[in-house]
């Protein structure tokens, strides 16, 4: 037994990606069992995929003390490199393979404003949240403000604003909590705001901006949604770089030294 | 064969990732402005052309709707190499932060989505027949 372990490890770190698809080619399988015998239906597959993965990452996380959830394990390291940045991106733009080309002119002025109004809400209420917690300088403000927009956002700002680890740290973790509640929660609330077409998960996609939130919520709710919700959000974390140590800094600081 | 359509796809996150660097070198940002975002715009116009010049066979496509077709599984993978126990320890101000600001972005969508359509019906007419370049 001492020798049999290591041995299968062995070969389960040595090819690890192909460790990775069976292991979440399993755990798809599930899902839609689940979705289809428990749920009769009622709720996506892929939510309950996704959902099955975050308790996973939690797991993983717990246990090894990492910060990549399951793929902290060694023999589950393929599952970091088959959810990352990478292949991500990869399969995202594939996605928009076969996407008719009008659909995204036809929105672009709403487009462009839920991206606005998505990155400015998100810092405000960052901002607010954070002011009745006691973090009153508008510095950790500004940097709690750029993890409610995503948890690149708000590193990105504390750093260039030289805001202390701890706050950039709960930035972050804001940046976290938002992707992962749109994650789940977007197939629930998608009928009540109207989250059935090209426009609206275009919309979507710009208000929220976490690109993991929104890909994983727009999977859950509807495929064909994805490319477009995925479309705007790309945007979002460039925007929120761009204007979190700036404009979103200077408004905030005079709000607060008035 | 299937390898023509997977390098398509390749070439235009690259094209499109490495615009997006430019983009946010140019307007001094670090990070990535829209690169995905770019290389689905050029994904889509380049096999839109392609498609109609009937150079997109079989084979090529399915070197692309794979990868399309494997996205699902690739974010659960994702979802389950997320920082999920940090976003829990992070403390209430994250946790309350992230709650408030989805719940204000969930309920903003239909109301975006109402104004865009307001001013979308009367620009739309002018503008359909200009070439644009789709954004």
């Amino acid at each position: 037994m001492n020798e049999l372990w290591p041995a299968i490890e062995s070969v389960l770190v040595k090819y690890s990606l192909i460790t990775a698809f069976a292991l979440v080619g399993l755990i798809v399988w599930l899902s839609y069992a689940i979705s289809e015998r428990v749920t009769r239906g009622r709720m996506h597959g892929s939510a309950i995929a996704i959902l099955i993965g975050l308790v996973l990452a939690y797991i993983g996380g717990a246990s090894t003390g990492g910060t990549q959830g399951v793929a902290d394990f060694k023999c589950l390291a393929g599952i970091g490199l088959m959810g990352g940045a990478m292949l991500r991106d990869f399969a995202i733009v594939a996605t928009a393979f076969g996407v008719r080309l009008d659909e995204f002119r036809k929105t672009g002025l709403s487009g462009i404003i839920s991206l606005l109004v998505g990155v400015l809400t998100a810092f405000l209420i960052g901002a607010v949240v954070a002011y009745a917690f006691g973090y009153r300088d508008a510095v950790s403000m500004t940097t709690i403000g750029g993890g409610a927009a995503t948890y690149i956002v708000g590193p990105v700002t504390g750093t260039a604003l030289g805001a202390s680890s701890e706050v950039i740290a709960l930035s972050v973790a804001t940046g976290l909590v938002k992707s992962m509640l749109v994650m789940i929660l977007t197939p629930f609330v998608a009928k009540w705001i109207g989250l059935d077409n090209p426009r609206s998960a275009l919309i979507f996609g710009g208000l929220l901006g976490t690109t993991s939130g929104v890909a994983g919520g727009l999977a859950a709710t509807d495929e064909k949604l994805v490319p477009y919700g995925a479309m705007t959000a790309t945007f979002y974390t460039g925007l929120g770089c761009l204007a979190g140590p700036s404009v979103v800094y200077m408004a905030i600081r005079a709000v607060v030294e008035m | 064969m299937a390898i023509y359509g997977t390098a398509l796809l390749s070439l235009c996150l690259i094209c499109g990732l490495v615009a997006g660097q430019l983009i946010g070198l140019a307007i001094g940002v670090d990070a990535n402005v829209g690169g995905v975002g770019i290389a689905m715009l050029l994904l889509i116009v380049i096999s839109g052309r392609l498609q109609a010049m009937g150079l997109m066979a079989k084979p090529t496509q399915s070197g692309v709707l794979f990868w399309s077709s494997i996205y699902i599984p690739i974010v659960v993978a994702m979802a389950a190499s997320q920082n999920v126990r940090a976003a829990f320890s992070g403390g209430t101000v994250a946790i309350v932060a992230g709650i408030a600001v989805v719940i204000a972005s969930f309920a903003m969508a239909p109301l975006i989505s109402r104004i865009g359509r307001a001013e979308a019906s009367v620009a739309s007419l002018p503008e359909s027949s200009s070439p644009g370049d789709g954004e």
